[in-house]
């Protein structure tokens, strides 16, 4: 019941993203889609999933994305020629099929079913097993620091890329006079809007 | 943070004259280190990790700056810091995994570490490589905020 609820606000959510054509908005949109994506995962008990998306998805993404939105200074996008184009009807038929075999797909999927073929293989054993071989209560910590200790940790070099990509990419050397633009350190302040 | 630095005035993100912000700052900011540690080490009996934590602990950071400016977040956290603790959370991953690799085990087979009681080597193991993965992540979002805002 409380999932439909959320599940029919997160495709509201989504189509007011796509819809909207201020950028601000749209930012804030795709945060509160990742608020409400973050309850669908603790209505389903993925407390660890719905964590993440409520810490990277709602809080880091937004803060990020506006910190682009406001280093690019455009918050409208496509108003104009938005409004003279027409509905592209091959385009909408395509997605129509496409989701109707998505849903066929779903609907002939056994979801939450526990006799269901892949739970009957290794997942048993790493729902049963991190109790006992590391007296580590919470399974999904066990699977990622332990049984699956080298995902994460190229997953943490991963990180650690996105990180040094930043630096090489952005960062002004302030003794390096050819970083500098010709009017000093500091570039056009970021705009502001009343 | 004990005794703020002259006022320099700069707009946009070093913008940090309000008393409303800077006062509701000072409240969470204290709250949300103590969340980050918390779910840091209880990663293995409750929701959450190293990942979790990183980025909860770069959110405090993060709020910091925005209240007070860039350039002061930067005295209290240096880039300097942020750009050696961010390649040492993979170091001491990985190290963990070569420490293993020397006690005669499988890379990042945590049993070896104290093979009378895995159990207690699992814990440690994972204590240590989640360590690892919270010092890279919270490193890193800090960096990524520094050089987006600093344009």
């Amino acid at each position: 019941m409380i999932g439909d609820a959320l599940l029919l606000l997160l495709v509201i959510t989504a189509f007011a993203v796509v819809e909207v054509r201020n950028l601000f908005a749209a930012t804030v949109l795709l945060g509160i889609y990742s608020l409400l994506m973050a309850l669908t995962w603790t209505n389903m008990n993925a407390y660890d999933v719905a964590f993440t998306e409520a810490a990277v998805g709602a809080g880091i993404s937004t803060i990020l994305l506006v910190g682009a939105l406001i280093l690019t200074g455009d918050r409208t996008v496509g108003s104009r020629e938005r409004e003279s184009k027409g509905v592209n009807w091959p385009a909408l038929l395509a997605v129509t099929l496409l989701g109707v075999a998505l849903a066929y797909g779903v609907y002939d999927a056994p979801l939450g079913d526990p006799t269901a073929a892949p739970h009957l293989g290794v997942a048993r054993y790493y729902i049963q097993q991190p109790i006992v071989d590391a007296h580590v209560p919470n399974m999904v910590t066990v699977t990622l620091a332990s049984y699956r200790g080298y995902d994460t940790m190229f997953e943490t070099a991963v990180i650690f890329t996105a990180g040094a990509g930043m630096i090489l990419l952005l960062r002004r050397d302030p003794s390096d006079a050819r970083t500098q633009p010709p009017g000093g350190l500091r570039p056009a302040a970021p705009r502001r809007e009343s | 943070m004990s005794q703020p630095p002259p006022q320099e005035h700069r707009p946009g993100f070093d913008d940090a004259d309000n008393v409303v912000l800077t006062k509701l700052a000072a409240l969470l900011i204290p709250f949300i280190l103590i969340y980050g540690f918390y779910v840091q080490v209880h990663g293995d009996f409750g929701p959450g990790g190293g990942f979790q934590a990183g980025v909860i602990l770069a959110s405090a950071y993060i709020l910091y700056a925005l209240v007070h400016g860039v350039r002061r977040a930067q005295r209290l956290l240096p880039r300097k810091i942020t750009d050696v603790t961010a390649p040492l959370g993979v170091v001491i991953y990985a190290g963990v995994g070569v420490v293993t690799l020397l006690q005669g085990g499988h890379l990042l087979d945590y049993d070896v570490l104290d093979p009378q009681h895995t159990q207690h080597a699992q814990e440690w193991g994972m204590f240590l490589v989640e360590a690892g993965v919270g010092l890279t992540v919270a490193s890193v979002m800090a960096t990524i905020f520094n050089e987006i805002a600093e344009q």
